[in-house]
């Protein structure tokens, strides 16, 4: 017997189910193998293919100097760069979402085919949630001028903590 | 409050139940939510000083609604236990990963992190995980509806307590840009041996695939799932409510649970003696066996399971096998067992176990 999709003899012999009717399918070595290759995945690890996607998307209409200064951008609030993001396909800060919106946004599209949020809001904070991701810069940078021993700056800053943390 | 493992190791939890609808092919149903705190790093940006203040606030806020009564009002089951999984052995983290109520990336990693459970199992809460949070509720069969009640109720308990990160354009914003949006995940564990058996799981899958939706296999390692047991979820977050990402699941079960059916008439129909044949030779080494390993356990145990719903086995009940599942996995087995022990004397030991509870207290003829 001959395989259904090329001439080579047939040697897996599968029974298929169309619309609930038994169906034989008789398929060379190859053949069979593409017609019961294993597609599927693990959800939960689909981080490199993810990164593959991104770079993918980046590689699209962008020159490799494009590239390596899009790079080297880095995010104000928690320092990480994109390069970074790129690698370890996790962001660094709520902030990222923001300051680099315009890069994410062929990534979104690709991976959920919208850009814009439809459903549940939480009922409070929402609203002033990107001024108290600043908290995260400001404690940042005032462990770095406790380290530099500029007091006052350091005072000034959690001053600044202070009045975001009682707003919210 | 903490759980004794031991006691618990007894018992399967939540997730093999059996007890929910059409549990004889839906094992479970779970949603879960992906939630970050707004000022502060997500965790693969966060110092481990970060790391100690986001579990110290969430525990303290967590044990907050416990003392005031809400949560376990949410959750039928009773009272709440915090683990802090950093301080766990490696055989209790991977015991917690086995009953499927923390993530082996959560029992893998490294720093601050807890897990908070409830005393029925139904509902966990990861505690910097890849997210600040990541809420499950997870119930026996089909029962998405009510999963995703129970958490949002939780979700707007514990958002009374903290500031989410959330933007309008983006929604709840999440470690990962897969997540973001809804920050939902929605999934059924099926149990579909006959669609494996006759060939026709790929090509569902394709399907499914084609409808966003993605496959995953359980302990998912390789593409192999074991046991034949199938996770399906939503693979979009983004730009669509969360009742409808729930319908998008729920809406293919029947149609998957139709195609099991169908596959299950049609081996008893067309080569019942080759699937009797099969269901008792896995019910005969399982009974028999002097060393096994837990894949091997899983696989069999799988065709013995679907035999017990078809009426070829009758001395053997569905819970019994479900729990076997759980319990001859390498964690569970230690604990019943009260000690730690190695690959092989862990084979020996399932076998053991596997024979005492398989042959109704009595040892088979020419066995043991």
């Amino acid at each position: 017997m001959k395989c259904q999709k090329c001439d080579k003899p047939a040697t897996f012999h599968i029974t298929d189910l169309v619309d609930g009717e038994p169906k034989e399918v008789h398929l060379c070595e190859v053949c069979a193998k593409d017609f019961l290759a294993p597609i599927t995945q693990d959800s939960d690890s689909a981080m490199p293919e993810m990164a593959g996607l991104l770079a993918q998307q980046l590689a699209i209409g962008q020159t490799a100097e494009e590239l390596a200064e899009l790079d080297q951008r880095v995010c104000p609030v928690c320092g990480i760069s994109f390069l970074e993001f790129r690698k370890q396909g996790r962001l660094g800060c709520p902030h990222d979402y923001v300051h680099f919106a315009k890069e994410l946004e062929p990534l979104l599209v690709n991976i959920h085919g919208e850009t814009q949020h439809v459903g549940k809001t939480p009922r409070r904070g929402g609203a002033n949630a990107e001024q108290q991701t600043q908290l995260i810069r400001l404690r940042r940078e005032m462990k770095e001028a406790v380290t530099k021993e500029n007091y006052e700056r350091a005072s000034e800053i959690r001053d600044e903590i202070r009045s975001i943390e009682q707003a919210s | 409050m903490s759980l004794d493992f031991e006691t618990m190791a007894h018992d399967c939890g939540e997730w093999l139940r059996a007890s929910g609808p059409e549990s004889d092919i839906v094992i479970s149903s779970r949603v879960r939510l992906a939630r970050n705190l707004t000022d502060f790093p997500f965790i693969a940006r966060a110092s481990e000083s970060d790391r100690e203040q986001i579990e110290q606030i969430l525990h303290a806020r967590i044990e907050a609604l416990q003392a005031a009564g809400k949560l376990p009002a949410a959750t039928p089951g009773g009272e709440l236990h915090y683990i802090n999984v950093g301080k766990l052995s490696e055989v209790d983290r991977q015991f917690l990963v086995e009953r499927q109520l923390i993530s082996r990336e959560h029992a893998e990693a490294e720093g601050a992190r807890a897990v908070v459970i409830d005393g029925g199992e139904r509902f966990s809460v990861m505690i910097n995980e890849e997210d600040h949070l990541r809420i499950q509720v997870m119930h026996s069969g089909l029962d998405l509806e009510t999963a995703w009640k129970e958490i949002n109720q939780i979700d707007d308990l514990l958002e009374e307590q903290v500031n989410y990160a959330y933007n309008d354009r983006l929604g709840y914003l999440t470690a990962c840009p897969t997540n973001v949006g809804t920050g939902i995940r929605v999934s059924v564990m099926l149990h579909l041996p006959a669609l494996v058996i006759t060939r026709q799981i790929d090509k569902v899958f394709r399907s499914l695939q084609k409808i966003n939706l993605a496959v995953r296999g359980l302990y998912g390692e390789g593409s192999q799932a074991m046991g034949d047991f199938y996770q399906i979820s939503n693979q979009v977050t983004l730009g669509m409510p969360e009742e409808e990402l729930l319908k998008k699941v729920a809406d293919v079960v029947p149609v998957l649970l139709e195609y099991e059916r169908q596959a299950r008439d049609f081996l008893i129909r067309e080569s019942q003696e080759t699937l009797h044949d099969r269901v008792s030779r896995a019910f005969g080494i399982l009974r028999t066996a002097q060393t096994i390993s837990s894949e091997e356990t899983l696989h069999l145990l799988s065709s013995v399971r679907m035999g017990v719903n078809l009426g070829l086995i009758g001395d053997v009940a569905i819970p019994t096998v479900n729990k076997l599942f759980v319990h001859t996995q390498p964690a569970h087995l230690q604990k019943l067992a009260g000690m730690e022990l190695d690959q092989s004397d862990r084979n020996i030991e399932r076998a053991s176990y596997l024979r005492r509870h398989l042959n109704g207290g009595k040892p088979p003829a020419g066995a043991n």
